[in-house]
């Protein structure tokens, strides 16, 4: 039998919430983060609107040292340091001190779709104005993908594997399933897992120019993300990071950790871009036997389900994505377990969906409430024909939970299916 | 501008990069940016881009090469200031 592996720690910083107690009471309220974003009308975009974490800049100073504060331009790097420093501080856990050994059986694998952006744009202005001289030391290490592990390693000493997963919209998903997978392998105890993805213009863009986000709601930016909506929209582009301490149970054990859930297993996959599946959509075919597989690698039965947190983005993808649970599940109608879209709150926070949603996943196992997805009074028909209303609740509903499942599908027909379990 | 003033300026440069305070307490001309104030050496260069913006001054890649000890520093400095 393989080693059990547990959740000792959470941080997250996200548009509604930039701690988990503020994040948890948001989630529980229906408070929105989706905000109207000056600079986006500026700049001539369709949506302009986005979710977007909120905090002083003197905020910074608990975390970083006044070297690492200067030309500090990446916000990715500032929600992934935040996140990540809180989850391993509530896991009971400290930072090595200079002189020490690290500490050899933890590590960090924290993903990102691409860093520091903000400071690419200030050296790509300095070298066209031949001033690369000018760079100065900062420009690597910000704007490097692996710049977020990095900098949590050596902040907090990890002597183990510490790198930058990608994988787009699952990216934080797959982190903690690579997280998993180490540790039930034996090559480490303790490993860092989350994700974080850049504020801004420059990474939301690509998607206005996609036109895939909704641009009928810059006046009314907390109805804009519904997710299951008949009147869904598109998807709102968010930002943030989510960070999990995942750990041996022996060694949280040994430790006297509180545990906040179980990881029973998962799996990740891809459609080859093939049946349906292409760079943009998923291959239903792969998001199926994702999901049954993970719950064979988890030991479960489809029935033992009580909650899926979706993908559900708020395209025109989500019907699809409702038929292809019921499809893996073999369960619809009443039959079917809860589900929510945290995006309806705060959007599709992109690399770091996958994080930020677990730890709401985790949250809710912990606290027993399935958290309710907003604008969706009025379902699309093609889900009410599969899911009985009272599977999709508007507002919280509190009830024990057992088991929750996290799913995120990403650009390039990647998915990742996790399986929680309340410890 | 006097030395001790070029060198107070260049202290306040220096300071948020020095991880050892007691050397830079009993800082002189001899100390080493990197061995004895344990400045990581990849941040000397932010040092340098400091030290241009503090005296509007441009150095090149020799007078990088140079500033590894306080003294060479100053005599850098004050050779680009005569030159301008």
């Amino acid at each position: 039998m393989s080693r059990r592996v547990v959740v000792t720690g959470l941080g997250v910083v996200s548009p509604n919430g930039t701690n988990v107690s503020e994040f948890k009471n948001a989630l529980q309220n229906g408070v929105s983060g989706i905000e109207y974003i000056d600079n986006l009308k500026k700049l001539n975009f369709s949506c302009q609107i986005a979710g977007k974490p909120n905090y002083n800049k003197d905020y910074l100073n608990n975390y970083f040292n006044n070297i690492q504060l200067r030309g500090l331009n990446a916000s990715g790097l500032e929600y992934g340091v935040i996140a990540g420093l809180d989850a391993w501080k509530d896991a009971g856990l400290s930072l090595v001190s200079k002189e020490e050994e690290p500490l050899w059986e933890a590590g960090v694998i924290f993903g990102t779709g691409i860093l520091g952006v903000d400071k690419f744009r200030e050296a790509i202005y300095k070298v066209d104005n031949n001033n690369v001289r000018r760079l100065g030391s900062t420009t690597v290490i910000q704007t490097m993908a692996s710049g977020i592990s990095a900098f949590l390693g050596g902040m907090i000493g990890c002597g183990n594997i510490t790198t930058t997963n990608s994988s787009a919209c699952s990216t934080g998903t797959e982190a903690i399933l690579m997280a998993y997978d180490h540790i039930t392998s034996g090559k480490s105890e303790i490993i860092l897992a989350g994700s974080t993805s850049d504020s801004g213009p420059y990474i939301w863009g690509g998607f206005d120019a996609m036109r895939i986000l909704p641009h009928k709601y810059n006046d009314n930016p907390t109805e804009a993300s519904r997710p299951m909506s008949a009147t869904a929209a598109g998807f709102v582009p968010g930002s943030g990071a989510g960070a999990l301490v995942i750990e041996s149970l022996e060694s949280a054990k040994k430790r006297g950790a509180t545990i906040h859930a179980e990881i029973l297993g998962g799996q990740v996959n891809s459609g080859g871009q093939r049946n349906g599946g292409s760079m943009t959509a998923p291959n239903s075919m792969a998001v199926q036997k994702c999901i049954q597989q993970a719950i064979v690698q988890a030991g479960i039965h489809a029935d033992d389900i009580d909650a899926i947190n979706g993908h559900l983005t708020a395209t025109t993808k989500d019907p699809e994505e409702i038929k292809n649970w019921t499809q893996a599940l073999n369960r619809s109608g009443k039959e079917f377990p809860y589900i929510n879209s945290l995006k309806s709150l705060i959007g599709h926070c992109l690399a770091a969906s996958g994080s930020i949603e677990s730890v709401a996943s985790i949250l809710q196992l912990k606290e027993n409430f399935i958290f309710g997805t907003i604008n969706c009074e009025i379902l699309h028909p093609e889900i009410s024909s599969l899911v009985d209303r009272s599977r999709i609740p508007t507002k919280t509903v509190y009830k024990p939970l057992n088991i929750v499942v996290k799913a995120s599908f990403g650009f390039g027909d990647v998915n990742a299916c996790i399986i929680f379990k309340k410890y | 501008m006097t030395q001790e003033e070029l060198l107070s300026k260049l202290k306040t440069i220096v300071e948020p990069y020095v991880q050892n305070q007691e050397e830079f307490q009993k800082l002189s001309g001899d100390t080493d940016f990197i061995n004895d104030l344990d400045i990581n050496s990849a941040n000397l260069v932010d040092v340098i881009l400091d030290v241009e913006d503090e005296f509007g001054i441009e150095i090149d890649n020799d007078g990088m090469e140079k500033m590894l000890t306080v003294s060479a520093s100053i005599d850098v400095i004050l050779e680009k200031l005569a030159a301008k």
